[in-house]
């Protein structure tokens, strides 16, 4: 009986402390030091208007703007769905998407050859804001021509945006490809509206 | 595979190494020590928490009295995180305006969070509010990892203290243990570590949901939420259930190479300290770096061939034209395969179950790493004091069979091991099996079991067997392809976590009420050294046998079947 009594007290306290006041201090101290970060690395474009938030990948089918990998997330990059696909690795599923996926871009980029894995290969998020400056310059041809550039200045674009493995050691080199289509139309004016 | 890749295995392994003395030591201090850390600041905090709770700090338990205390403590962070889930409709804190969660799921999550398991059948972002996040979740991510270490002190402090005939057998006072766990150990760890973690990018807001248009015109909602305050207490207590249902491959939990380094070391930062801890509180640190050479060597054995499989394409690729340089489905770009290799090594040798790609994707030998990890027990390195105690029960079964082959009777830092403590120790080394094989025979011949499966042909199998030993191991990460939210999934899985944290625990305590009250004798010239490569190698024996043995007909049907059937062209 007696140990019930403390047990409750120390459920009590415990969750105040613990449940309550530790997150909103948290939540306190995280928007003094970090607001832009602690709110979601919301991302403005040159009319200071939000068009989505860095870290999270939106979908992207114009021709003109670089595309994302294949997302997993609901419809596809939904944030209220986060998740991979969750096929195994010798799905016959997995294979026919990968499949379908392979053919639609090799016909919208025909100039380029095999096509890198990850851009038919869904995140483990769905939400994967980057793609490697590999898949990133095999994009170039097909951006280039539909917004009438030399190769050359898109390929300019791209390396500009590649990020480096942080402390020159940990993960992977990438693009934010969010970023990487603000940063082109910046410098080259928004395409036109895609055909819905 | 590259050599920046192993690069940055080992430099993640370096960092571990070089924190567990310092760390180590300040857990000794912490629970064994007479003056705690910063006494003029934390000391009031401590003192008021026990007028509080009405303990006297002074009074230490027999090991029926520090059981009770953790059991009843544990039952009550259920019911109230069941209560709240279901009432947050009618509760603040909830910006979206969640109903309450349904019964069977709630029950589950309740089940899961307080046994430090994690294991996420609902969808967080559609599913929990803000306040049940905190103050639920959260809340028994804290509570649930300090009785963890808690219980790992008193089974180490059962076999450690010198016992005399009259001696006292007490084990500590679960209640100390756990403030002093929560308030030098996880608290301050948690929000330094959180505020880390939104230096990087990890949210941490109550706004509501966020609505924006994209660049093309479309809409996106954006699910926000407290997430590094949770995140962090997630990884640190080895919990590893996510805010979101990606979990840790969800760039809001975490963004960077950086933020995954952090959260892999704050994994494993304290469970490999412990086992300094425990050697200082043997009085012989060779005790503790023994325990932690057997992990050291279990961690390497799977994290290398983990890394070595993923760096395979999937055979689900073969004959299409792209160019593949590893198993990219399910992955992160900016970790990449090395660290989700790692990772998912990481976060099934422990108990957290937190991952930064599909495992479910894993190719099917890479996905078998975390497989085996979880049936080894979570011991290396384990969960937050329960893979010190994981392993305890390995070394009296590994000195008990270096016993009968010289003959003599057992012996484990001077204190004899007996029929009894021999007995709970196998009734604890049976019982896991029993649930994971016992429910997923179950779940494969049930049509409400088998209905979930995400996937066909041996990967089914595999899917169902990780499920169970992810909850019996309290581990709670998935191959989450399973559509885990039925009454079926939802029922058996609560029952198989209650089952594999206090079933097992029970017996462990009781092992060390036995003990205590031992009394050591100095070691003769017959004593077998537990801190030596010998022991080391038989340690690691018995515990690769003792899994193996058990489990690899469930796994040659799985994993293995798998694998050769895709290298055959055989796709499901």
């Amino acid at each position: 009986m007696r140990v019930a009594w403390i047990a409750a007290r120390a459920t009590l306290l415990s969750l105040l402390v613990l449940g309550l006041a530790y997150p909103l201090a948290t939540t306190a101290v995280a928007a003094l030091l970090f607001p832009g970060r602690a709110g979601g690395s919301l991302v403005l474009d040159e009319g200071g208007r939000v068009v989505g938030s860095r870290l999270l990948a939106q979908r992207f089918t114009s021709p003109a703007y670089f595309q994302p990998r294949p997302s997993a997330a609901g419809g596809g990059y939904d944030p209220l769905a986060s998740g991979g696909s969750n096929l195994g690795p010798a799905s016959q599923k997995l294979h026919d998407r990968a499949a379908a996926d392979a053919a639609r871009l090799l016909s919208a980029n025909p100039e380029a050859g095999p096509v890198p894995a990850e851009l038919v290969l869904a995140s483990g998020s769905g939400l994967d804001p980057d793609i490697s400056p590999a898949a990133a310059l095999w994009q170039v041809p097909r951006v280039a021509r539909a917004r009438d550039l030399p190769a050359a200045r898109v390929r300019a674009a791209v390396a500009a945006a590649v990020e480096e493995r942080d402390l020159g050691l940990l993960g992977e080199r990438r693009v934010n490809v969010l970023l990487l289509n603000l940063a082109l139309d910046r410098q080259f004016g928004a395409p036109p509206p895609p055909a819905r | 595979m590259t050599a920046n890749g192993w690069l940055q295995i080992l430099a993640f392994a370096a960092l571990v190494g070089a924190l567990t003395v310092p760390l180590g030591a300040y857990l000794h201090r912490v629970f064994e020590g007479d003056r705690q850390p910063l006494p003029r600041l934390l000391g009031p905090i401590e003192r008021f928490a026990y007028r509080f709770c009405g303990v006297d700090p002074a009074r230490e338990q027999d090991w029926l009295t520090y059981t009770a205390s953790l059991l009843v403590f544990s039952l009550f962070g259920l019911l109230a995180t069941y209560a709240l889930e279901r009432l947050q409709g009618a509760l603040p804190g909830n910006p979206q305006h969640l109903p309450g969660v349904p019964p069977a799921l709630a029950w589950n999550t309740a089940a899961s969070f307080a046994t430090n398991t994690n294991w996420q059948a609902y969808t967080p972002e559609t599913t929990v509010s803000d306040l049940t996040q905190m103050a639920g979740l959260a809340w028994q991510n804290f509570t649930s990892a300090a009785a963890g270490i808690a219980a790992a002190l008193a089974v180490a402090r059962g076999l450690t203290r010198r016992g005399g005939p009259e001696g006292p057998a007490t084990l500590g006072n679960f209640w100390v243990d756990l403030v002093r766990a929560t308030l030098y150990v996880l608290l301050p760890g948690a929000f330094v570590v959180a505020l880390f973690l939104v230096s990087q990018g990890v949210l941490q807001t109550l706004a509501p949901y966020r609505e924006v248009t994209t660049l093309e015109g479309a809409r996106q909602l954006l699910a926000l939420g407290p997430v590094a305050s949770q995140e962090a207490i997630k990884m640190l207590g080895t919990n590893g259930g996510g805010f979101f249902n990606a979990n840790s491959a969800h760039p809001f939990e975490n963004p960077t190479p950086l933020s995954n380094l952090v959260e892999l070391v704050a994994i494993l930062a304290i469970p490999a300290a412990l086992t300094y801890t425990f050697g200082r509180m043997a009085g012989d640190r060779r005790q503790g770096w023994a325990l932690f050479a057997a992990m050291a060597l279990l961690f390497a054995g799977g994290v290398v061939p983990a890394y070595w499989a993923e760096a395979h394409p999937e055979p689900a690729l073969r004959g299409l034209p792209v160019t593949a340089a590893g198993a990219l489905e399910g992955k992160e770009t900016r970790f990449g395969i090395a660290e989700s290799a790692l990772f998912a090594t990481v976060t099934t040798g422990t108990s957290c179950g937190a991952v930064n790609a599909s495992l479910d994707s894993f190719t099917p030998l890479g996905g078998m790493v975390p497989l085996v990890n979880l049936l080894l027990g979570e011991v290396i390195f384990g969960g937050v004091g329960a893979g010190l105690y994981g392993i305890l029960v390995f070394v009296l079964l590994a000195v008990f069979i270096a016993g009968l082959m010289v003959g003599r009777t057992p012996e484990y830092l001077g204190k004899k091991i007996e029929a009894k403590e021999v007995k709970l120790a196998m009734l604890y080394a049976l019982l896991f099996p029993a649930l994971v094989l016992g429910l997923a025979g179950w779940a494969i011949v049930a049509r409400p079991g088998v209905s979930s499966l995400g996937n066909a042909g041996p990967h089914g199998l595999t899917e169902v067997l990780y499920a169970f030993a992810s909850g019996a191991g309290n581990n709670g990460s998935a191959f989450a392809g399973l559509a885990a939210d039925t009454p079926f999934w939802n029922v058996t899985l609560g029952l198989d976590m209650l089952a594999g944290r206090f079933l097992m625990m029970v017996p462990v305590l009781a092992i060390a009420g036995s003990m205590a009250g031992k009394k050591t004798v100095a070691p003769g010239l017959g004593t077998f050294p537990t801190h030596g490569a010998l022991f080391v190698g038989l340690l690691v024996a018995v515990i690769v046998i003792v899994g193996a043995l058990t489990f690899l007909p469930a796994l040659s049907l799985g994993p293995v079947a798998e694998h050769f059937l895709a290298l055959h062209g055989k796709l499901f």
